[in-house]
Parts: structure tokens; sequence; C-alpha cells
């Protein structure tokens, strides 16, 4: 039996999206990036007109993205704008699905989205509780998966692993109680780099390295 | 009105307790006093975290206006365990059984959003019987969380049985996971690259048995609940979603396909083999809890269907890819073998390193789409990984759903949406 792609449409898909990402760099000057990336668009466009790019994405008739299936935050800590901020949606009507990411910082606020898809409400809460980012126009800005009294943001790359506090039910006192964590034995974090990875001369190897990079004729 | 309650008392046969309240005075005897007009108000309500209809951990706070819901405000994050965080430090092969613990009714299609992600990253194609056996035990998987589902429903709304007799044809279930992978829920059986390893020999014939008894399984189910008056008055017009509502509140998966929405990953944008299958994409159009719990039933017969197909089709082969970079040697070699046991030890201790990139990958699990956002940096542990549970969004609808609802039909609603908290808390 012939083999079957796994989609069969996946072809024609992937030219659609092409089609898409070079529409968006030709005609919006606000979007500095879009291409299709391992079968998938992924558009990156400036925060300021983030509100209006995603209307015409869930309105125009040639997009409809109807649904926002997820929004969440990456952080890249070396970077001055250090979050970025990920928009996956879904049309049913097309059957495709867009990335959209957009940059920012931890005081600039990002557009909230709950009045184009009422469910962005949660994400964006989510969003604001594991990664401090801000989200302007929105009135429910509260945790919602931490703790109660929780401080920080422990998706943040420099939130340790094992946190700041630990919360134990206490006999006596009749109540939960909050402490420093202590732990028997620290956390290990290998980093898996090979020592001989980051040496491109070997000891006692020079000359032979040296004919091999082309710094010196063989002879 | 002391008068009243003893001349009661007295002329009864016998008293057994002399100090009954007023309000249990019967009627007749209570009426000759002139009636009260008693205003109610809103008051708030706190269902679970505790409630067994809750079906987990859900803290509802409910504002009543008599037994009328006014407004119901969720509570989540009680079963949060930081899983995302706990998966950026530890390599692709030991984050994987986090997935198992996130829906742990549904665990095996879990794996397979997080296994289709790093296989899209490494960009390798895994074997034909490993895909056969995923989709097989992927709806095995869908028919093991219905199950539970429509059965804990019904319990919700006064009918006990079907989870009597649920449970039974669930362990049937957990034992081909158990025969496949060891463990009967934590399975641990989809890995990046294949499976863990093949099933042992008998368990197809038997899968086989299993697939011709089930369907008779579902007809006793829907006799007992779909013509029954008692479950329709329970869930016929109850939390109804239009289309467009349902769209707009990220709705997937059966609740989605209630709406009238026929959309299904598995047939729209299909993995591993499941453009090589038949069946149907059962859809509804009331939206109600009614059509949700039918679109289940007939998912359940359309799994049926697949898992037979996959019997037919499934040939002997390799599970996994043969590449000693991503699977582990047998471990015969490994005995013999210098190369083997370096490859056995670099792949369980630093694992393999995942080229630079991101995707957004997702399954038709049983209750949605559930996607994974993984994001790589070229080590061996993934830089980002969110996971977009399916009941996330679904919870986050209640209110809209259960507007002016009554109380004893959130339970119907709650069930109807097959929320599951290890899955919407992480």
């Amino acid at each position: 039996m012939a083999e079957l792609p796994v989609n069969p449409r996946q072809g024609r898909l992937e030219g659609r999206l092409a089609a898409m990402a070079f529409t968006f760099m030709a005609t919006l000057p606000a979007v500095s990036y879009a291409a299709v990336e391992k079968g998938e668009l992924v558009v990156r466009i400036q925060r300021d007109h983030l509100l209006n790019f995603l209307e015409l994405l869930r309105d125009h008739p040639s997009y409809r993205f109807e649904q926002l299936m997820d929004l969440c935050g990456v952080d890249y800590p070396e970077r001055p704008q250090r979050f970025d901020v990920v928009y996956n949606l879904l049309s049913v009507t097309h059957n495709h699905r867009i990335r959209v990411i957009v940059q920012t910082d931890e005081v600039a606020p990002v557009p909230s989205v709950h009045h184009l898809w009422p469910c962005a409400t949660w994400w964006e809460r989510e969003c604001y509780d594991l990664f401090g980012v801000i989200f302007s126009g929105q009135p429910d800005m509260r945790r919602i998966l931490t703790d109660n009294g929780f401080e920080g943001h422990p998706l943040r790359k420099d939130f340790p692993l094992t946190g700041y506090e630990q919360v134990r039910y206490d006999v006596e006192r009749r109540q939960v109680v909050k402490e420093p964590v202590s732990l028997t034995q620290d956390f290990r974090d290998f980093d898996f780099v090979s020592p001989w990875e980051g040496i491109l001369t070997l000891p006692g190897d020079e000359k032979a390295h040296e004919v091999r990079q082309g710094m010196k004729r063989s002879g | 009105m002391t008068e009243l309650k003893n001349t009661f008392i007295e002329t009864a046969d016998t008293v057994l307790r002399t100090d009954i309240p007023e309000s249990l005075v019967p009627e007749t005897v209570a009426e000759e006093e002139p009636r009260k007009i008693v205003e109610i108000d809103s008051h708030a309500l706190n269902f679970g975290p505790q409630h067994p209809s809750a079906h987990g951990v859900l803290r509802l706070v409910l504002e009543m206006e008599g037994e009328v819901v006014a407004r119901a405000v969720p509570h989540i994050g009680l079963l949060h365990r930081g899983t995302e965080k706990l998966i950026e430090y530890k390599t692709y092969q030991k984050a994987l059984p986090y997935f198992d613990r996130l829906d742990y009714v549904s665990p095996m299609c879990e794996e397979q959003a997080f296994a289709l992600a790093t296989e899209k990253l490494l960009g390798i194609d895994i074997p034909e019987r490993a895909k056969w056996l995923r989709v097989m035990f992927a709806e095995i998987t869908r028919i093991l969380n219905h199950i539970l589902n429509l059965t804990a429903m019904g319990l919700d709304c006064g009918a006990v049985t079907p989870a009597l007799w649920g449970y039974e044809e669930r362990e049937k279930l957990l034992e081909f996971y158990e025969a496949a992978s060891g463990a009967r829920f934590h399975a641990n059986y989809f890995r990046p690259g294949g499976v863990a390893r093949d099933v042992p020999a008998g368990l197809e014939d038997k899968i086989g048995v299993w697939a011709k008894e089930f369907p008779k399984w579902i007809d006793e189910l829907e006799g007992l609940l779909t013509e029954n008056r008692i479950w329709k008055q329970r869930t016929v017009g109850i939390g109804v979603f239009t289309t467009e509502q349902a769209l707009a509140w990220g709705f997937s998966g059966p609740c989605l396909r209630a709406s009238g929405v026929p959309w299904d990953l598995r047939r729209n944008q299909p993995y591993d083999n499941y453009h090589k299958v038949e069946f149907n994409v059962p859809v509804a159009r009331q939206g109600d809890c009614y059509d949700r719990y039918l679109v289940r039933v007939a998912e359940m017969r359309e799994s049926v269907k697949i898992i037979e197909q996959c019997l037919d089709q499934i040939r002997p082969g390799p599970v996994k890819v043969q590449d000693p970079k991503f699977s582990p040697p047998p471990r015969a070699e490994m005995k013999r073998s210098m190369e083997a046991l370096i490859h056995h030890f670099k792949l369980f201790s630093e694992g393999y390193h995942v080229p630079p990139g991101a995707t957004y990958t997702a399954v038709e699990s049983p209750k949605g789409e559930f996607g994974v956002y993984l994001v790589a940096d070229g080590s061996n542990r993934p830089y980002r990984c969110k996971i977009r549970p399916t009941g996330f969004a679904h919870l986050q609808a209640i209110d809209e759903l259960s507007r002016r609802g009554m109380l004893a039909d959130m339970v119907a609603i709650i069930g109807s949406l097959d929320l599951v908290f290890g899955e919407v808390d992480r």
C-alpha cells in the first residue's frame, strides 16, 4: 500500500499559511516577523498594534480565527523586553492555526483581549500569576493558580524551583503555617555541558589543530 | 403558639420526642396561625472543595437568590503542583511521566501530545507499529475516560447503577493498560520515538474479544439513561451553550461538538495513524448537558470501531525509533555491547538534545483539545513547556453556562463538562 501523508492537505495548508505570512509582512508595517516554522504560522508584532491585528484575524472572512486556544508567557531574562506573550489561535472554519507573539517587560502592559475572546480572562490571569505580565484593560487581574498570599512569579527563570516558602499544618497551633524552605539536600542542577566541547584545541594537540583550522599550511 | 404545639403532642398516640421543632409540626395544625411572607436575601454558598460532585478540588462560590444561581465564581489552583516549572528542570524523557499525572483519567492521550511535540522538534518519524499502538491505546483511553465521566455524571444526578457497572468495564481496560505498560494508571507508555515496549503476546486477541463485547455494554448503559425520564429531566435544556458562545469561550472536544460544530482534531488535523482509520464525528445541536452525554456515548461506539480497525491493520515490527540516540537499546544487547551500554547511560543521564525551535502541538484528548507549547533551546531540557488544559477553558465558562439555573443543575453542568483538576490546576 502506498504510504499516505499524515495530513493529506498538509501541502496545500502550508502554501496557504505561507501566503498569509507574505501578506502580513507586505501589508502590515507593525509585523516584524512572519514565517512558517515547522508547518506552523508564526507572527511577531509590536505590542501597540496587537489589538487591531487580533481583531482583524478574528473578523476577516479569509482568516476567521474564532478561537483563542491558548495564551502563555515565555521568559527570556537576558533580553531587555524579557517576556514573550504567545497567542495560539485556531480557525475551525478554515482549519488553520496561527501563533502571534508580542514582547513585553515587567512594567509595560499588554492590551487585554478579553473583549475579543471572553476565555482570555483566565489565560491572562494565569500569565500574570506565573510571569507577572500586566494586561491593561483586564478588570479581573487576580492570581489564579498559586496559593493565597503567594509572593513572586514562579515561572520566571530567576525564581528557584524549590520556591521560598513551605507550608505545613501545625498540630499544636491548629493552623497552617508558612516557613522558609528547608531541604535536607540542596537541589542539584547538572548542566550536562561536556568539558570537551568548550575546548577547541586539546592540550598537546595545538599543531594539528592549527592545521585543521586552516591557520597553517601542513607541510 | 406553645398551646398549639402542646395540643398536637398530646393528641398523638405515642410521643417519642417532646421537643419537636415548630417547622416539623404538620401543616394542618400550623396553618391556624397567620402566614408570614419571608424574603430571602441573596447569599453566597461554598460548593466544594470537599463536595463529592465537584469532581475533585473545585471551590465554587455560588451567589444564590433563593435556589437560583445568580453568579458562579470558580476558585481553582488547589491542586497546583507547578508541573510546567518542574518540566523545565527535567530531561525530555523524565518530563513525560508528569503528563500522566495531569489528567489522571486519560493519561495516555496527554503523553501523546508531549511525545508528538518532542518528535516534531526532533524531526523524527516513528515506526508504523508504534503509531497503531498509540492510536489503539488512545482510543482505549477515550473509552476509559468517557465511562468514568458518564457514570459519575449519572451518580451526581442520582443514577447509582451506571457507576457500579462502569467500574467493572474500566477494570478490564485497565488490565490492558497494565499488560502493556506495567501500570494501571500512570502508564508512561508513549515515549518520544515510539512506545516504551511492545505489547505482550496475546493482548491483541484479548482486546479483540473485548471490542466485540463492549458495544453491548454501551447498549445497557443507554438503556439505563438515554430514555430515562428522570435523567432527561435533569439534563435536557440544562447548561445550554450556543455555537457562538462555545467558540468564543474556547470550547473543544465533545463540549464543542454538542454545540453543533463538527470539529475533531483526529479528523481535521490528523496525527499518528488517524488518517488511516474511518470513523464518524458525532455532532449534536442543542448544546445542553443531555447532548454532551449523547455525544460521548456515540464517541465510545466510534472508538470501538477504531480499535477494531487498528487490530486489523497492525503488523509486527519495531515499536520505537531504531536510533540509539533516542530510544534505549535492548537489555540483552546492553549487557554485551560496550556501545549499547554507553548509549544507555547517556540516554538515561543526559538524555537527548533537542534542536532549538518551538511548536504548538495539540491532540484530541477525550476531554477536548489538549495542547503542548514546547520551546526548545538546544539543550537536553525543555526551555518552556506550556500545557494547554482542556478543562481550564470549560470551567471558566461555568458562570455563563449556569446563569439563572437552579442549584441542583450545577452538578449536572459540572458533570457534563468533564473536569479533572489535575489537568485544570497543573
